[in-house]
């Protein structure tokens, strides 16, 4: 197991590089710096001088490989790419763009990412095993075929419809609910409430659906026949037999994006104004700062790594024939 | 008063009618084998009883009376609790009809009557699965299906079925997917389970062996009726069968005593089952049909006691045409040239194991030598997992060698690469076990047969399209099948697409790998009869790959018996069959029903 | 009036698409197996119905596809690039107001100050320039104007619904070999094995009835109201259905190349290759999708902004933007189609009509050609119909994340995005967001709905699920 975990690590390295490589020739290689610098200027104060100036306040002025005024291992450690790259694998991500760290950027804003997205994540699964299943134990009958339709519906629906007229009708209209903010302790729960209602509500179509289709599967198999001869109640068959089963692809299906769930929602977070760190990215995006861009993509690629991870050990816990060698 | 009696049930699915009027009964402690071919409707018989039929599925008429109760007014509540207390079922496939994820104590436990505690129910699975077979079961309490073999988990099956102590056992081809020692052992089981707790045993099988050595009492289904019931003699066996039908069935069988004649064959195949039948369902396919054949359906007459049949010959005996003494079968005599020789062939594939970077080698094929001249047939007999498919691939320069030589017509071919094999690709070929899987569903069958041809250059390619309407002749299919895909075929005529596809390439040896283990028993005679005539037409050399040890005796000049990767036992046939030597072809020989 | 035809690069590729869906047609109709999977999608009510729906998607695409620019009176060619869909829509881009107006409206949303010809200034919602312009007294007269022409409408639409079902008999009639009227009577109860022609005619003639009804009132009416400048907001919801089409298309024409190749290979040659292409796929799938997306219309947005010059139109840049957009997607999205194609291969590698093709000494590039690739058909084309309205539905995520689309661009996801912001005005402007809304939910439900009947019509496991005796 330790050693399984070791090699999963080690497997773990090459991947990162090549995150790393692919966002470095992005970045600063097919955009160079200079170009990064006139972008923030503005198109009317763009001369060398103010471009070379630029790039020294923002730690852009070295060359990307290679230093010829350097000398011996100083010429290659002195580089953009030991910078923006090699430094990233220390998470030593550097200063954005205003001159913040975004290391400690990142720590203050992965816990309210976190307070929505784990409460999205495990109501959601609840939500859509409920329901798949409920269309489950109604299969054959006019009440799954209008489930289904209904799922099929939903998940029709852009995400941004459901954030907006969640917004409008529930906090606007109605007024139930504040239409935006965060907020610590108890009074910040008002806050979670709407978000974690709308992006679960999002979710049902394509989440139960899915789950319903794992199910039939699993129903259609010999060994939930051999349960029917004997003589279990239809409700044994499915929680006892098909539930069991069906969790293995649902549970380590969900357990590659655990870590991810720091890194929170683009989108529901800039709605609601939550200052997670999917707002973060969202603002950086739209301020054209690659240097936090960069640093999202890094900790993104290397907590998925660590959800394949997760999923792997995760086999381990709930189907009895995985063993890890 | 009987346990069960079945009265004219039907079950449609669709407009599919798969039993249609079927009625027999069952005594308590009776035991009554189910005959028939795939498709006869066998299966959706016993799962009508349960009513378990698949999706779609439901019973079409007919009345179902068990312990003097009606069971088609029960509802499915009551329904329920007669499941596994008043019939139980075992699977075919022990391999999946348990569940994967439980513990085999918990679903044995599931099994049990209500209302016992925890340790009382612990008692009783430890109890059944000891009565089952299973050594330690205090300890196998805890174990996963995975981690048993497929013997234990049909035993695990066995005990999930009696737990409930169930007055009918339903056993729905209970061995066919176990090997062959393990049959005869399972089989032994269920009879004396039965017998010992005075159960019914409704058998469902498509074996004549297994039905004439299990059953007090067999019924006959062909085309989703039953046609024909009578009581297995103690001597005679089912000698007595009367209907044409049967009679082929029996006649079709590769036996040890009928080596040297050819198998009766029974031409064409079952009509499809969504349409009605004015006649006799049997009468297009049946040597015997006269006049009433075709227009009426018969009806039952009794023929002794407890022998009935449904055949109209029965009441026009003079009808009976022919003699049905079998012709015999000329086996071809080998020649002097070695077309293979392989010398201390192995196969080893490497696995991880649970070090950081370990791996270990599973000798798959350990060093098997043999030769095979023209003309000749060597059988390669062993079970599941012995390494005799393995060995044919690496023969065939389809698997990596670890190690020895492969000479082929006296080319050294083994371990050559890719392009320099190539020429010799042509001498050799294969037949498949499956054939369903052995033809790609979207090509046309005479685009199929040409692929060979075109790849190793046989031929023009201009001519290429006589031969491979020659080829079907061959093999007795219509030349318009080219045109065709597969899936328009039934097995046994892919089989002989198959077949025809080897042979485009003129092979001098022909691998067969389990050719007719897919296929039912008459279907398996027609490939066996034809196998026979192609190797002396052509004068093959074949290397026939089989688990079934009757089979070898009606064709095979010599029998090389292959255990854990080895050849244990090699000689000629009548030898090996009269005198084995090694205890395991001697197992192997016991456990032939 | 003389033009010069303008063939922008997404359009060249849409022909193309078309060109290779009808060479896909072809073969289909030639391979019975293919026939009888799409005769199954076509018997269900629900394939054909959303066929249908597409269709209509298709053809409204298709015709702002074909662009032009007009040469001016001067002689000139006019700086502006307009589609066979402007020209048919010449009503909706002449008729612009100042700012919002509500569906239907004749007066103008906000309170302005005007100036009366008395010199004397008053506060008051004025009257649209277009929008029930005809009318002498909006109060009195807007509600039975508004019955009449949507009555009128209906009655086109249902004229045009009939002589749809009598060319729909036609041929039918041809095929049947029955008379016109037995066809017609098939038409409605259909026999053992027909396609659902009923359901066709019905989606149709539902169709035709709203869109009767929207022409009529568009003749007098903004039916979707006016955006910010006064802009049909009808004219831009159609606009933008090419812009979601060439999404949802054109990105797979990128993806599937890539995604066939790298899977088979993978699974067909195991080995280095196999590890090699499954490190690739997954460092890409391990970035944050979005991310990489954006990273990568960041660079695009500024390549364009260097290279302003090169452009000759507003049209072409976006095109241009556009098509970069869907390489993007495309790049980073072959990896579940790929992964889903290497499995598939690993299984069919190990089947024995590949391995008797191996035993006659097939090569490798020729089985996969002959053997694997049409054994996997069926899982592409899952996923390209199931993707499709994935895609449609990222545009707008994307645009939102200011990622998307050119600005200038018709599209939903612009739509929404400038519309949003309005939520907070009073009173609330709606109608845009309703309106992108509402096109795209048509266009994506219909995508999957039809996806849903083509993965039981072709998914072999589905199909044994419903009828394996």
């Amino acid at each position: 197991m330790i050693r399984y975990i070791l090699r999963r690590l080690l497997y773990a390295i090459p991947i990162l590089i090549g995150v790393n490589l692919i966002t470095f020739f992005l970045f600063f290689v097919v955009n160079t710096p200079d170009n990064m610098a006139r972008i923030h200027l503005g198109v009317k104060h763009v001369t060398p001088e103010a471009i070379e100036q630029w790039k020294a306040e923002h730690g852009y002025d070295k060359p990307l490989f290679h230093n010829p005024e350097q000398h011996g291992i100083r010429a290659v450690t002195e580089t953009l790419f030991v910078d923006r790259s090699i430094k990233l694998f220390s998470f030593d991500f550097g200063k954005a763009d205003d001159g913040r760290d975004i290391a400690r950027d990142i720590k203050t804003r992965m816990w309210p990412s976190l307070a929505i997205a784990l409460p999205v994540f495990v109501i959601g699964i609840m939500v859509n095993i409920t329901a798949a299943l409920l269309m489950i134990f109604y299969r054959g009958t006019r009440l799954e075929y209008a489930g289904v339709a209904g799922l099929i519906a939903l998940m029709s629906i852009s995400s941004l419809f459901y954030i907006i007229a969640g917004q409008y009708f529930i906090a606007k209209l109605w007024q139930w609910l504040p239409i935006s903010g965060f907020g610590g302790g108890i009074d910040g729960f008002k806050f979670i409430l709407l978000p974690v209602l709308v992006s679960v509500a999002a979710g049902i179509g394509s989440g139960a659906r899915w789950y319903r289709t794992i199910f039939i599967e699993e129903i259609g198999k010999d060994y939930v026949r051999t349960a029917r001869a004997k003589g279990l109640s239809e409700l044994r068959v499915l929680f006892r037999h098909v539930l069991k089963n069906g969790m293995i692809p649902i549970l380590t299906g969900a357990v590659v994006v655990l870590p991810l769930l720091f890194t929170g929602s683009l989108v529901t977070e800039s709605f609601f104004g939550i200052p997670g760190l999917g707002s973060y990215t969202i603002d950086a995006i739209r301020a054209q700062d690659f240097a936090i861009v960069q640093s999202m993509v890094f900790l993104g690629s290397a907590l998925y790594i660590l959800g394949l991870l997760l999923t792997d050990l995760s086999y381990t816990l709930v189907d009895p024939r995985v063993k890890l060698t | 008063m009987s346990l069960l009696e079945v009265e004219n049930l039907g079950v449609r699915i669709g407009a599919v009618v798969p039993v249609d009027g079927v009625s027999f009964s069952i005594g308590a402690g009776e035991t009554f084998a189910l005959l028939g071919e795939s498709g006869s409707g066998k299966s959706m018989t016993a799962l009508a009883l349960l009513r378990l039929l698949p999706a779609g599925g439901r019973i079409g008429g007919g009345e179902i009376r068990f312990d003097g109760q009606l069971l088609g007014e029960l509802p499915e509540s009551k329904m329920r609790s007669l499941r596994g207390r008043g019939m139980a079922m075992i699977f075919q496939e022990p391999q999946t009809s348990l569940n994967p994820v439980m513990t085999i104590g918990e679903q044995i436990a599931e099994a049990l009557p209500g209302g016992l505690s925890r340790e009382e129910q612990r008692n009783a699975v430890v109890r059944l699965l000891g009565e089952v077979g299973i050594a330690d079961p205090a300890a196998r309490l805890h174990s996963y299906p995975f981690e048993l073999s497929g013997g234990q988990k049909q035993r695990v099956m066995i005990a999930q079925a009696l737990a409930g102590e169930p007055r009918l056992l339903i056993a729905d081809e209970p061995t066919t997917a176990l090997d062959v020692t393990l049959q005869a052992q399972i089989l032994q089981l269920i009879k004396r389970l039965a017998r010992e707790r005075g159960m019914g045993l409704l058998l469902i099988t498509h074996d004549l062996g297994v039905a004439r050595h299990m059953a007090d009492r067999v019924g006959i289904m062909y085309a989703g009726q039953l046609i024909e019931q009578l009581p297995v003699d103690a001597e005679a066996g089912l000698a007595r069968a009367f209907h044409p039908y049967t009679r082929k069935l029996m006649a079709a069988v590769p036996g040890l005593e009928r080596a040297g004649q050819r198998l009766a064959a029974i031409p064409g195949r079952v009509p499809p089952l969504d349409r009605a039948f004015a006649g006799c369902r049997f009468a297009e396919r049946c040597p015997h049909a006269f006049g009433p054949c075709t227009s009426a359906a018969p009806g039952w007459s009794g023929l002794a006691e407890g022998h009935q049949v449904r055949c109209h010959l029965a009441e026009h005996p003079a009808a009976v045409r022919g003699d049905e003494s079998a012709q015999p079968l000329e086996m071809p005599r080998p020649g002097q040239v070695p077309v293979l020789e392989v010398r201390d062939l192995a196969v080893s594939f490497t696995q991880r194991t649970g070090q950081l970077f370990g791996k270990k080698q599973i000798h798959a094929v350990d060093g098997i030598s043999f030769e095979l001249r023209m003309g000749e047939t060597l059988a390669l007999v062993g079970e599941s997992g012995c390494g005799k498919t393995t060995a044919a691939k690496a023969i065939l320069g389809l698997t990596p060698i670890s190690g020895g030589r492969v000479e082929l017509d006296g080319q050294q071919v083994a371990g050559l690469s890719e392009r320099r094999f190539k020429p010799y690709r042509r001498l050799a070929q294969i037949v498949f076990q499956d054939p369903y899987s052995s033809l790609n569903p979207r090509m046309r069958v005479g685009d199929i047969l040409q692929e060979g041809m075109a790849a190793l250059g046989v031929g023009e390619a201009h001519t290429r399209g006589q031969s491979v309407a020659a080829l079907l002749e061959k093999v007795g299919l219509d030349p318009d099948a080219v045109t065709r895909y597969p899936h328009e075929f039934s097995g046994g005529q892919r089989q002989r697409i198959a077949i025809a596809r080897a042979l485009a390439v003129r092979p001098k040896l022909l691998i067969c790998d389990e050719p007719t283990s897919a296929l039912d028993v008459s279907v398996q005679a027609q490939i066996l009869n034809l196998l026979a005539d192609l190797q002396r037409e052509e004068g093959l050399a074949m290397l026939f790959i089989t688990h079934n040890l009757a089979a070898v005796g009606y064709l095979a000049h010599r029998v090389a018996v292959m255990q854990a990767g080895k050849i244990v036992e090699l000689g000629a046939t009548r030898d090996i069959l009269a005198h084995p030597q090694h205890p395991y072809t001697q197992s192997l020989l016991a456990s032939v029903v | 009036m003389s033009f010069q035809p303008v063939i922008l690069w997404t359009d060249a590729l849409i022909w193309l698409l078309v060109l290779i869906c009808g060479g896909f047609a072809w073969h289909i109709a030639r391979t019975p197996a293919l026939r009888a999977s799409w005769r199954k999608v076509l018997a269900r009510p629900m394939g054909m119905s959303s066929l249908a729906v597409l269709g209509v998607f298709v053809l409204v695409g298709l015709a702002d596809s074909l662009h032009y620019r007009e040469r001016l009176d001067n002689g000139q060619l006019d700086v502006e690039v307009k589609s066979l869909l402007d020209r048919a829509l010449v009503p909706f881009t002449a008729r612009n107001e100042r700012t919002y107006s509500a569906p239907l409206a004749t007066h103008a949303q906000s309170r302005e100050t005007v100036q009366r010809p008395d010199g004397s200034t008053v506060r008051e919602t004025p009257r649209l320039q277009f929008g029930g312009a005809h009318l002498a007294d909006p109060q009195q007269d807007w509600l039975g104007d508004v019955m009449a022409r949507t009555l009128k409408g209906l009655a086109l639409g249902l004229a045009a619904s009939l002589l749809f079902a009598v060319l729909l008999a036609v041929p039918l009639k041809r095929l049947w070999r029955c008379g016109f009227a037995a066809a017609l009577v098939r038409l409605w109860r259909p026999q053992e094995g027909d396609i659902a022609w009923k359901s066709l005619l019905l989606t149709v003639s539902m169709l035709l009835l709203t869109c009767g009804a929207v022409a009529s009132l568009a003749g007098g009416y903004h039916v979707f109201g006016t955006d910010k400048v006064g802009q049909d907001v009808l004219y831009q919801s159609l606009k933008s259905i090419r812009t979601g089409l060439v999404i949802g298309t054109l990105t797979t024409l990128v993806t599937l190349p890539a995604a066939i190749g790298l899977g088979l290979l993978a699974g067909y040659f195991r080995g280095w290759v196999d590890d090699f292409i499954q490190y690739v796929y997954t460092t890409l799938n391990s970035i944050p999708w979005v991310l990489l997306v954006a990273a990568a219309v960041l660079i695009v947005q500024v390549f364009i902004e260097q290279n302003e010059a090169s452009f000759s139109s507003v049209a072409e840049r976006a095109d241009v933007r556009l098509l970069a957009l869907c390489v993007i997607i495309g790049l980073t999205g072959w990896t579940g189609l790929a992964r889903l194609l290497r499995a598939e291969t690993l299984k069919l590698r190990e089947l024995d009509y590949v391995t008797a093709a191996r035993a006659f000494g097939v090569s490798g590039p020729r089985i996969l050609a002959r053997h694997i690739l049409p054994n996997v058909q069926h899982l592409i084309l899952i996923t390209v119909v199931m993707d499709f309205s994935g895609l449609v539905l990222a545009e707008a995520i994307l645009s939102y994340v200011g990622v998307g689309v050119d600005p200038v661009m018709n599209s939903w996801g612009n739509m929404i995005n400038a519309a949003r912001m309005e939520l907070a005005r009073e009173p609330i402007v709606w109608w845009p967001l309703l309106a992108a809304f509402s096109f795209m939910f048509a266009l994506v439900l219909a995508a999957n709905l039809f996806a849903d009947v083509v993965q039981d019509a072709f998914d072999p496991r589905t199909a044994a699920r419903g009828g394996k005796a």
